[in-house]
């Protein structure tokens, strides 16, 4: 049985409707890019996994439907989200920061420091202050400081310089290796989503158009619906 | 600038400091004024958690404050009467023991703090204050009708009440209660705003979507933040009436509350010497200037109008500058 199942679910922001049947499953520890060009949708269905926007359709995780609960339900459930553009506690500290949101499980402040080294460099400054590679590596420890079972990375290296991608990669890997989390992650980056992910799920104009596993997305799918 | 620390050092070195030449040169009125600076101070301090913290601004403190009073004048008047305060289902007297009185008023005001809290919190800014305002009536308008203890004209308890192993009649040992109470509170209060629930509602009061994505409910801390903040207003309640031993509506009504907001903006807001800071200038202006004209306030309004254009960081901010990291 997947992890988390979402069964042609549609959603509309107002008037204007952004999903019309995305359809998308995760194993318990698997690792599944969602891919589709820019304003297709990939956000939007991680908002309605996430409980941050209502829709139609059906959304299990874990066993739980998620249908109408708050998104601090759906979080506690296990749900570990980072946000697109970061989004920390800004007025706290890296330290507070973990802290805040910190529940019972394997991952501790000192694990994330193990895992992003420069979080622990930087444990007592403000988070507004750092720069936006740390604040994305805060923006993931917080995350795992909440002992999720299935991570969501929406966007998690966008718009960073290259090294610090490849820092964040790493870490994604050894999260992947040495945890077996479950994650679900929204990238541009085709080469590195290839090497990590074991399943991927393509959705074009808010409809899910191609879904399997990595090897067998061909460049002929990802040119057509990614573009690349 | 002078560092946060040695600033909040200094105020309260002037809490040990004045009392203790009051008492060596004999100047009992200095003391009372020092008990009703820290009584003050400790009623803002328990408005800071709501309002400093959790970004609720509460027009409706005093209905706690006013709680706390009326628990510490219901319960001294059925004792001085020799009344029991009820007789069915079962007998409750009332006392004249501080502790008793104390933990009534803690507990009651918590009570309604949860309930106006929860209905309250549905709503958010302009609405969010005018509710509160309203409770806040609600409770000065029933306090005035409530004739079977003194309705207008409040209630008068004779002896002020007892604490084991001190004569409460003393100023200055009524005062060391009132302190004591204060810098409890003050140490509660900073490991509050460090423990992870204090991280997550600063955190709720900025961004609550954000804090809901980590699996925190920003409503709940909310109300568990107003609820620890209507108690310790509400001690405070308590300690007010007994400093004046009577109790009247005026500590249900909404210039109350504005009061206890206004030790706050002059102090500094959310940092956590700033009621402290605050309730004592006013105090100190109540008594000086109120001395010179009537029409003290005017100078207060003058005050209060500089340091919100000029100061937003109150007292505190003036003189130590922004909030710092804490490590």
């Amino acid at each position: 049985m997947s992890l988390l199942s979402v069964s042609n679910i549609e959603a509309t922001y107002g008037a204007s409707q952004a999903l019309f049947g995305v359809d998308l499953q995760i194993a318990e520890g698997e690792v599944v890019a969602l891919m589709g060009r820019n304003g297709m949708g990939k956000t939007t269905t991680v908002k309605c996994i996430c409980g941050m926007l209502p829709f139609a359709g059906s959304i299990t995780f874990g066993g739980h439907d998620l249908g109408r609960l708050p998104s601090h339900r759906a979080a506690r459930l296990g749900l570990g989200l980072v946000p697109e553009g970061r989004r920390c506690f800004a007025s706290l500290t890296v330290y507070e920061n973990l802290i805040a949101a910190a529940r019972p499980g394997y991952w501790s402040h000192q694990r994330v420091v193990e895992l992003f080294p420069r979080l622990g460099e930087r444990r007592n400054q403000i988070s507004a202050s750092l720069s936006g590679g740390e604040q994305q590596m805060l923006a993931i420890g917080r995350a795992l400081m909440t002992n999720p079972t299935l991570l969501i990375l929406d966007e998690a290296t966008e718009g960073l310089a290259p090294i610090i991608k490849q820092e964040i990669w790493a870490a994604i890997a050894r999260l992947k290796t040495e945890t077996g989390l479950s994650i679900l992650m929204i990238d541009k980056s085709l080469k590195e989503l290839r090497a990590i992910c074991d399943g991927a799920t393509i959705i074009e104009r808010g409809r899910t158009v191609w879904s399997g596993e990595m090897a067998a997305l061909t460049n002929d799918v990802t040119e057509r619906y990614v573009g690349v | 600038m002078i560092g946060e620390r040695y600033l909040n050092a200094a105020i309260l070195a002037i809490f040990f400091v004045v009392p203790a030449w009051a008492y060596w040169a004999n100047e009992p009125f200095t003391i009372t004024l020092m008990t009703r600076a820290a009584i003050f101070a400790l009623a803002a301090v328990g408005l800071n958690i709501a309002l400093g913290l959790g970004g609720l601004v509460s027009l409706g403190h005093a209905v706690f404050f006013g709680i706390g009073g009326y628990a510490m004048g219901v319960l001294a008047f059925h004792a001085q009467t020799f009344t029991p305060l009820m007789e069915w289902p079962f007998v409750i007297e009332g006392t004249k023991s501080m502790p008793v009185i104390w933990l009534t008023a803690i507990v009651l005001s918590a009570l309604a703090a949860l309930v106006i809290g929860h209905l309250s919190l549905r709503t958010s800014g302009v609405y969010f204050i005018m509710i509160t305002l309203a409770f806040g009536q609600m409770f000065f308008f029933f306090s005035i009708s409530w004739s079977a203890y003194g309705g207008e004209d409040g209630l008068s308890i004779y002896v002020r009440n007892g604490f084991p192993g001190l004569n409460t009649l003393q100023p200055i040992q009524f005062y060391g209660l009132c302190l004591s109470i204060l810098c409890v509170v003050l140490w509660f209060t900073h490991r509050l705003a460090r423990s992870p629930f204090g991280l997550a509602l600063n955190a709720a009061r900025q961004v609550p979507q954000r804090v809901e994505t980590v699996g925190l409910d920003p409503t709940r801390l909310k109300l568990v933040a107003f609820v620890i903040s209507g108690a310790i207003t509400g001690l405070a309640g308590a300690l007010f009436a007994d400093l004046n031993r009577f109790v009247s509506p005026t500590m249900f009504s909404w210039q109350m509350s504005g009061e206890i907001m206004v030790f706050i903006i002059i102090g500094g807001v959310a940092r956590l010497f700033g009621p402290v800071a605050g309730a004592l200038v006013f105090v100190a202006l109540e008594h000086f200037l109120g001395g010179l004209s009537e029409y003290w306030l005017v100078y207060l309004g003058a005050l209060l109008l500089v340091i919100v254009l000029f100061g937003r960081g109150g007292v505190i901010g003036i003189v130590s500058g922004r909030e710092k990291a804490h490590g």
